[in-house]
């Protein structure tokens, strides 16, 4: 462990790169180059699948899509320091284009999930990484409860989960830290504090110096991570991690970035957001930022730039391509609301198919209405 | 005027003539809301009577009660329907019961205003009808306009009522309806279904959304099969204005009620109920029903056929009017 967390104060943004990536400012985490480039790829990616999702969305092909923009670092320097093996990731609904190193499946299932395809639900056993949510916080208890169950079964994993500072204010986030606090359950509870909750700025949002500092009231540690600098990501979270795993309990991240896009397509920040507050952090991206400290060190090119956005694009327009050819049949959401549908559900999905002049029976195995 | 034009005209009216009416909920003042419902407020009257909270439902709800009983109106915005289930247990447990266990000493005269209702590919949880969640807690009055001149109506009427009101508007309905509405006092009491379109043949009944669908229905029913419908909107489901409804259907003697949510107990169910015990020896028929089905909300691929279509309601009224289909 190259970190402290209990001598991590909640006041300070812990780094590793200077916020231009022209040098180390602290000791950068113990992992192997090779996962630095595999990042700085995932990253590459994301904001490649940002702008795809994002058009889609404008040509009417796809749903209303939530950017990502600007928090690569954030999700895909978590994910790096995770075991997708033994670990489980609760995103908030951001995330899923940065979490590939838990499988190509979840940017595949991604695209399902814009497309609004039931299957969109169901990142595929063994993924574990659990279904977007949209009911801000509410994934905070499951991932004390994920938690809590892997020790109860001895098994050596974490519970890793992302919310937003303005989901930091529900309930769901005090009375599940608090009890895993109670507990000291191996969850690491993700703060990302993007500067805003939709038109929210933090202080309408928060009275507190630092989402950190709300550790102390549960009695585990609280770390502000530079959410721009993915090797201070990888620090901070392999720390936590390895806190957890070794009985520690859990830890509070809050990784400070900026949400460079509009809250989704559907909004516009220009009612409530003045420019100069973007402009002041578009000096600061992570992608950019590790990338000129990866080109110092030999290890990034304009070449690899270029090879690593063409495998991007060609990785999302493949799970597009077979999002858009995924068929459902258009009784579907009568599966899976159950393990066997009620008798009345049984007559109402009949009613439904005679209606649309389908065969009366569904058959079985229907499954996730993929028609596959 | 749309019928969120009509909302917000409203909220001015109703600040302006009543300086205890506070506007708050989240990304209701800078933003004006993310539908604009509550545009202008913060410019018009300030930061005290119109507040952009935290994230965080329950607390919402449960200040709402706390301000009510010290004499201020709130009236609270939740943004979408589907997250009144994080302030369940304040709007259920405290917000409609506090004038009964404090013994009468403190009502609650907050106005809560939720969008809802199905149609245009909204994430998980934005589309849901629970209207009947809140009429199974007694105290709270629900209220959901179907046009624009209603929602202005039944707006101020709700902000004056001395009891809380679950104020429900059509999300789909926000910019597609469109009518004229008085531009001065405009109040339509609570309680008071509107016959929308009378008929002799058969009685559609329905509330937001679904009277658009049920009259859309009507026409075709006119048109195309020579059958006479009357259209109903309840207006509110509490208090219900079981006269109209008794009165409708002894008119025609056969029914059709039309909703979005869950068929199994839902406000439907509550319909056909009372018409079986108040106008029975009228009915000609078995009364209908078309609405969803008992499952969750469906995703964007799949809620084309969850939501009732004037078809449905078509066939439905054929069949109630022994007309094959
Ligand atoms: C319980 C609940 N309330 C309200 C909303 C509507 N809503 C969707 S996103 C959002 C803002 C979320 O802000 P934050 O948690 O900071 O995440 P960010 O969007 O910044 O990533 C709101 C209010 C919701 N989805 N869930
Ligand atoms: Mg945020």
């Amino acid at each position: 462990m190259s970190l402290d967390l209990e001598l991590a104060a909640a006041e300070t943004v812990y780094r590793v790169l200077s916020e231009d990536g022209s040098a180390l400012v602290a000791e950068p985490p113990d992992v192997r180059d090779d996962d630095v480039v595999a990042v700085m790829a995932e990253m590459v990616k994301a904001r490649v699948a940002n702008g795809r999702f994002f058009s889609l969305q404008r040509q009417g092909r796809a749903g209303t899509y939530a950017p990502i923009e600007g928090q690569e670092a954030v999700v895909a320097g978590a994910a790096a320091a995770l075991d997708p093996a033994h670990d489980w990731v609760l995103p908030q609904y951001r995330e899923p284009v940065a979490l590939g190193r838990f499988g190509p499946e979840v940017l595949r299932t991604y695209a399902l999930y814009q497309r609004g395809h039931p299957a969109g639900g169901h990142f595929p056993a063994p993924v574990r990484v659990f279904p977007v949510q949209i009911s801000l916080a509410a994934q905070i208890p499951h991932a004390l409860g994920l938690a809590w169950a892997m020790r109860l079964k001895g098994e050596p994993g974490v519970a890793c989960v992302f919310f937003g500072d303005g989901a930091s204010s529900e309930g769901d986030f005090y009375e599940a830290a608090n009890f895993a606090g109670v507990l000291g359950a191996p969850v690491l509870f993700l703060c990302v504090n993007n500067g805003w909750a939709i038109s929210t700025p933090l202080h309408s949002q928060t009275a507190a110096t630092s989402f950190a500092a709300k550790a102390a009231a549960f009695g585990f540690p609280g770390v502000r991570v530079d959410g721009n600098d993915a090797l201070a990501m990888i620090s901070v979270v392999a720390a936590a991690r390895e806190r957890a795993v070794t009985g520690g309990g859990p830890t509070l991240i809050e990784a400070v970035t900026f949400r460079m896009g509009p809250h989704t397509t559907a909004d516009d920040p220009k009612r409530y957001q003045a420019p100069e507050e973007r402009a002041g952090w578009e000096g600061r991206d992570p992608i950019l930022r590790l990338r000129r400290h990866l080109e110092g060190r030999g290890l990034w090119s304009a070449e690899r730039q270029a090879e690593a956005e063409a495998l991007a694009a060609a990785e999302i327009d493949a799970a597009w391509d077979r999002a858009e050819a995924m068929t459902v049949s258009p009784d579907a959401f009568f599966d899976h609301v159950y393990a066997e549908p009620t008798p009345r559900m049984v007559t109402q999905r009949a009613e439904l198919r005679a209606r649309l002049g389908l065969d009366p029976d569904p058959g079985t195995g229907t499954g996730t209405g993929t028609g596959a | 005027m749309t019928l969120v034009e009509a909302i917000n005209h409203t909220l001015h009216q109703e600040m302006e003539r009543d300086g205890k009416v506070l506007v708050f909920g989240q990304d209701v003042a800078r933003n004006g809301g993310v539908f604009r419902a509550t545009d202008g407020l913060l410019d018009r009257f300030g930061g005290r009577r119109v507040v952009d909270t935290p994230l965080a439902e329950g607390v919402i709800i449960g200040t709402a009660v706390g301000l009510a009983a010290e004499g201020f109106v709130p009236v609270p915005e939740i943004q979408f329907l589907g997250f009144a289930w994080q302030a369940f247990h304040q709007i259920a447990g405290q917000l409609a019961r506090l004038r009964y266990r404090s013994d009468g000493r403190f009502g609650c005269p907050v106005t809560v205003r939720a969008p809802f209702g199905g149609g245009v590919r909204t994430p998980e949880l934005h589309s849901e009808a629970l209207e009947a969640q809140f009429v199974q807690c007694p105290g709270l009055k629900v209220v959901l306009p179907a046009s624009a001149a209603d929602a202005k109506g039944l707006l101020a009427s709700a902000i004056r009522d001395p009891d809380p009101v679950m104020f429900l508007e059509p999300l789909k309905g926000y910019r597609l309806v469109k009518d004229d509405v008085p531009e001065g006092e405009h109040l339509v009491p609570l309680g008071k279904a509107n016959a929308v379109r009378t008929g002799d043949d058969v009685t559609l009944i329905a509330w937001s959304a679904q009277v658009e669908v049920a009259r859309k229905a009507a026409a075709v029913l006119a048109a195309e099969h020579g059958v006479s419908a009357g259209v109903l909107d309840l207006r509110t489901l509490v208090p219900l204005d079981i006269e109209a409804i008794v009165a409708a259907v002894e008119h025609t003697g056969r029914a059709v009620v039309v909703s979005e949510a869950p068929q199994s107990a839902g406000f439907a169910a509550e319909v056909v109920a009372t018409i079986c015990e108040e106008a029975f020896y009228s009915l000609e028929a078995p009364v209908a029903r078309v609405g969803g089905y008992d499952v969750p909300y469906p995703v964007g691929m799949l809620e084309e056929h969850y939501v009732p279509d004037a078809a449905r309601v078509v066939a439905a009224a054929l069949r109630v009017c022994g007309e094959g289909a």
